[in-house]
């Protein structure tokens, strides 16, 4: 077998790690000893059925949320508030975003949060901006942009942290096929112009396998980790060739197959 | 059509006039229209409805920003903390239902006539709905707009300043609009009850001094400040929020 399909992965000098991590949310058993460990600059896709818990492996990521029992271990230490280069995209960009604020506004929020000096501001947001082609946008409000640019404004909000890990929660759940596939691309690029670590929430088995170097499949009822696959693909990228490469298909096949089972 | 909603108001003054001119009216409680608009014309002239009118609006503005700012403080405090909130449930509910015309006996004692036996009871009443609706205006805020601002690690202030307080903007400002028309009704109730100044006293003391006319001149200009204070607002918050009250047209 090709990929390695294992219930734990271990990793060399692990970014992030979750130890034992169990979690109960108004008495239902959310989580159950989590283990897992995610190394530098390391694409990390999460799928699974709804009620399994991908969300709330991100929220103890973010330090939204702690464990009852174990540890979530960031950078070697445990994490109990959020930490500031550690950022989180929201599913629902439209309740992410400050509707008052326009979308230069947005970023510098996470500027004004990280106490950048006022005169640095403007230069470092149109950076930012023109680094998600949004740099003709900075005067317009977020009801004003579409559901892809509302999305691109929440990742340059974040890349304002200057993240060493990104949490991206089924970010493009809402968005038309086409806009879909271009921000996959442009998430792909950041990560590796940043060397940033991207921890991916989605429902979309395809879009796991093509942006992820591991898919980890949760089990519901209590949410565990299933099964961990490598993705052997190589990079970059390609929305086409990818897609067609037999081990795509491989994959695909086998993570669907899990999905059906889980569902059974 | 616009002018079609003054043919019955019209209509029933120009009755009255005609009535009062074909019959005549000798009463103690009634006045026929010109001679109500004649006295409004006279205490217009004279100053003396200035005088009046400033001592009202004085009372009710300065208790509508002295309870209803304290209002919209404690909305704050309270909507951002859970535990605090708990504690004063109860007192809350057992403080806001009194009437705020009743407690006028307790501040007599403590302030005696004047302004500011008038500005604390309108400040009382105002206190009450900033409160109420701020608390639910804060508490409606989109969770995930309070996520948002602890994952980029925004401090206590900032959370307040940055996103609690725009969030919550447009409903306390329907809030403060509340307030502002009850803080009038007050301040007037309080003078025709109590407090020997302003526009309810001058219509109690015309009734007294069986002055009719002066009576309902005095009514009308109390009926034209009230749609005035309202109309202002109201259009400052279509101004400031636009017509929907919704935070996204603030710019």
């Amino acid at each position: 077998m090709n990929a390695a399909t294992r219930a734990d992965s271990v990793v060399i000098d692990p970014l992030l790690a979750f130890r034992h991590v169990t979690l109960q949310l108004a008495g239902r058993q959310i989580l159950q000893d989590i283990n897992l460990e995610m190394g530098r600059s390391e694409f990390i896709c999460v799928v699974g059925p709804s009620g399994c818990g991908k969300t709330t492996l991100l929220r103890l990521l973010a330090g939204l949320v702690l464990p009852d029992a174990g540890e979530v271990i960031y950078k070697g230490k445990v994490v109990t508030q959020p930490a500031s280069d550690i950022a989180l995209i929201f599913q629902d960009y439209s309740k992410a975003l400050l509707p008052w604020r326009t979308a230069a506004g947005n970023v510098s929020l996470a500027l004004e949060a990280l106490r950048v000096p006022k005169a640095e501001r403007p230069a470092r947001v149109a950076r930012l901006l023109e680094k998600v082609g949004l740099e003709q946008h900075a005067g317009k409000y977020p009801a004003q942009l579409s559901g892809g640019m509302q999305q691109r404004l929440q990742i340059a909000r974040c890349l304002a942290q200057d993240p060493s890990v990104l949490l991206m929660d089924e970010p493009f759940g809402a968005l038309d096929a086409m806009t879909r596939q271009v921000l996959q691309d442009e998430v792909l690029d950041i990560a590796k112009a940043g060397r940033t670590s991207v921890f991916f929430v989605t429902h979309d088995l395809e879009e796991a396998i093509y942006l992820g170097d591991r898919v980890i499949a949760l089990r519901p009822n209590p949410g565990r980790v299933a099964q961990v696959f490598d993705v052997h693909l190589p990079r970059p990228r390609n929305q086409l060739t990818t897609r067609e490469d037999p081990e795509f298909m491989r994959l695909r096949r086998l993570l669907f197959d899990f999905i059906q089972d889980t569902h059974a | 059509m616009k002018w079609k909603g003054f043919v019955v108001p019209l209509g029933l003054l120009i009755i009255a006039q005609v009535c009062a001119q074909i019959f005549g009216i000798s009463s103690d409680s009634l006045a026929s229209p010109l001679q109500i608009l004649k006295a409004a014309w006279v205490l217009l002239a004279d100053g003396s409805l200035l005088k009046m009118t400033g001592q009202t609006l004085l009372s009710a503005m300065a208790g509508l920003f002295i309870g209803g700012g304290a209002g919209l403080g404690c909305a704050i405090v309270l909507g951002v903390n859970q535990n605090l909130s708990r504690l004063f449930r109860y007192p809350i509910e057992a403080l806001r239902p009194i009437p705020s015309i009743a407690i006028l006996p307790i501040f007599l004692m403590v302030y005696g006539f004047g302004y500011r036996l008038e500005i604390a009871i309108v400040a009382f009443a105002c206190f009450w709905p900033n409160l109420i609706i701020g608390q639910a205006a804060i508490s409606g805020i989109e969770p995930c707009m309070l996520e948002v601002s602890r994952v980029l690690g925004l401090k206590f202030v900032g959370r307040i300043t940055k996103i609690i307080i725009p969030a919550a903007l447009p409903r306390l400002f329907l809030a403060f609009r509340l307030a502002a028309a009850i803080a009038l009704i007050v301040a007037v109730t309080v003078e025709i009850a109590m407090n020997p100044q302003g526009l309810g006293f001058e219509l109690m003391f015309a009734q007294n001094s069986l002055r009719p006319e002066v009576m309902f001149a005095i009514l009308l200009y109390i009926g034209i400040i009230g749609w005035g204070l309202n109309a202002l607002l109201l259009l400052a918050q279509r101004r400031l929020f636009g017509a929907t009250g919704s935070a996204e047209a603030a710019r």
